[in-house]
């Protein structure tokens, strides 16, 4: 099993070897909620590169502005200061230009919707053809394990199911770049690893850029090529750190001495950045 | 299912108790006076369940004289109760009507338009405090005056008084859908009337069944009332009018019961309308 990894770590990471501009460019990034008194500092002068099909994890404790960069990226809030490009244009224009898929901590399915029908939401609103629409969410339940479902209702599902099927939601329309809001921290344990694998392997397939918002170490260092650490009051990146680890992964990548030393790296840069008073 | 009647039975029969104790206890008086001389007091109680003009009428009189009233005469003639129902019903249908035509555009309008948000329900809310049952008498003299006869002023009234909960309702309705939802949408850069018909109005559907239900029972009190001046000749409102000019307490129990099924009829409807919706979002609204 060794051997094998350490053959597989030869070859580069994808984020390496990924040309052009970065999808995703904030310099001096600010972001400020509220004033006076209320006024808090969200985003304190954030500069990061994401570049295309890299997978990167914004990690850190609650209030550290990862959520924040997140919804940035996706036009969901405005820059107070400096400057974020997503695509080569303004977060707004790539939103209006469905550059992305963004996955919520919740599934936020609609619940009058069977779970075919909510795959097929976006491409409704994109204009698709009823036949492309199906044939579409076909592919992308499959993908995710859910074909023999597509007939269900959400609240017939269990909360992972319901979260794969957001999943296949945010895939339908093929986004090049997917931003992923915590979207296994309502899970148990195994659902959740199972999830992680499931979408590690997505990732490699599809060689789509992800970013990643997460509060746990291993779930970043399983996932990622890169992990940007953040800490809280201001939120603020603290570190950037390459997980060189082998590109295809599977679970038990978690007991071998190269992830734990990458694991052990982001805590004690989380420890630094974090004061527990 | 006779786990499901037992209970409706049981209160059935206690309200029928109840009913032929009070209507003994009322009628008595009458009753011993218009009874010959040395009549027993059973028998006085017999007479009781048997007057013509009692102070409440036993349930089996209202049962029979509906019976009479509906089956005896043709549906088209002013003696038959089916041709007041009808009459009521169908100035209760259209305010109805109106009222969900209007009740629904207000909604959309409030949670669509903040300006309007703000000068609109002042209007409505206080469109709601004139007490319409009070003043429908003359609401009808005065749309009378200027030519509006008929079923029209009855519809009116009906819809003034039945789309404030259908307003109400979808205003919350169109609100319900939560920040993600809504954040959803904007992802996909949908547009405002995308929003609107794949979110706010599907969402609204549960909050206007119910809504639904109290305007129903509404337009139905609205239609009535609104039958009851200017000596009007048809409708159930006519009917309790009439009845009670001239004593016939029988009358009046029969058109309030006709009332009161008219009533069911309408709820069955919207359940039936609503159950037809459940059934395609897989049993849940």
């Amino acid at each position: 099993m060794a051997a094998e990894l350490a053959v597989v770590a030869a070859t580069p990471p994808r984020a390496e070897t990924a040309d052009g501009a970065p999808v995703v460019r904030a310099q001096g990034l600010s972001i400020v909620f509220g004033s006076g008194d209320q006024r808090t500092t969200a985003l304190q002068d954030v500069t990061l590169d994401i570049a295309r099909g890299s997978f990167v994890s914004l990690i850190g404790p609650s209030g550290c502005g990862k959520t924040t960069l997140l919804r940035a990226i996706a036009d969901l809030e405005r820059p107070s200061a400096g400057t974020l490009v997503v695509n080569g244009m303004t977060p707004e224009r790539a939103r209006l230009a469905r550059a992305y898929g963004y996955v919520f901590q919740a599934p936020a399915l609609y619940p009058w919707r069977t779970v075919e029908r909510n795959v097929m939401l976006p491409l409704e609103i994109m204009g698709l053809k009823p036949e492309e629409r199906r044939k579409r969410a076909a592919r992308y339940l499959d993908l995710v394990g859910l074909g023999e479902f597509r007939r269900r209702f959400p609240w017939q599902l269990s909360g992972g199911m319901q979260q794969r099927a957001s999943i296949a939601r945010a895939l339908s329309f093929e986004p090049s770049l997917l931003l992923m809001d915590e979207p296994f921290g309502a899970l148990d344990e195994i659902t959740r690893d199972g999830l992680n694998m499931h979408l590690h392997e997505l990732w490699h397939r599809t060689g789509m850029t992800v970013v990643f918002v997460t509060h746990s170490i291993p779930e970043a260092v399983f996932l990622s090529s890169r992990i940007v650490v953040m800490s809280p009051r201001p939120g603020k990146v603290v570190d950037v750190i390459d997980v060189e680890l082998p590109a295809t992964r599977d679970l038990d990548l978690r007991e071998t001495p190269a992830f734990l030393k990458v694991a052990q790296r982001v805590r004690e840069v989380l420890r630094a950045g974090h004061s527990y008073d | 299912m006779i786990r499901r009647a037992a209970p409706v039975a049981v209160v059935m029969l206690a309200v029928l108790v109840v009913w032929y104790a009070a209507s003994v206890w009322l009628n008595y008086d009458t009753a011993a006076n218009l009874a010959d001389e040395g009549a027993t007091r059973w028998q006085i109680v017999g007479d009781t369940m048997r007057l013509d003009r009692p102070l409440l009428p036993a349930p089996h009189q209202i049962v029979a004289e509906m019976i009479t009233s509906i089956f005896g005469y043709p549906p088209d003639n002013p003696r038959s109760l089916l041709y007041h129902a009808a009459v009521t019903a169908y100035a209760a249908g259209v305010g109805f009507a109106i009222a969900l035509a209007l009740g629904v555009v207000l909604a959309v309008g409030i949670v669509h338009v903040r300006t309007l948000e703000r000068s609109l329900m002042l209007w409505i809310i206080a469109s709601q405090t004139v007490p319409v049952l009070a003043i429908a008498p003359m609401v009808v003299v005065v749309l009378g005056n200027i030519g509006l006869r008929g079923m029209l002023p009855k519809a009116l009234i009906a819809g003034w008084l039945s789309f404030f909960p259908i307003t109400t309702g979808m205003v919350t309705g169109l609100r319900a859908p939560d920040p993600m939802q809504r954040d959803l949408m904007r992802t996909y850069s949908a547009s405002g009337r995308q929003v609107f018909a794949m979110l706010r109005w599907p969402a609204s559907m549960a909050f206007l069944f119910p809504s639904l239900k109290v305007a129903a029972a509404l337009a139905l009190v609205g239609a009535i009332v609104a039958e009851l001046p200017t000596g009007a000749q048809a409708g159930l409102g006519a009917r309790l009018l009439t009845g009670s000019y001239y004593g016939q307490t029988l009358q009046i129990w029969a058109a309030l019961f006709a009332a009161a099924l008219l009533a069911l009829l309408a709820i069955a409807m919207i359940d039936l309308a609503q159950s037809g919706l459940v059934r395609r979002r897989g049993g849940r609204l």
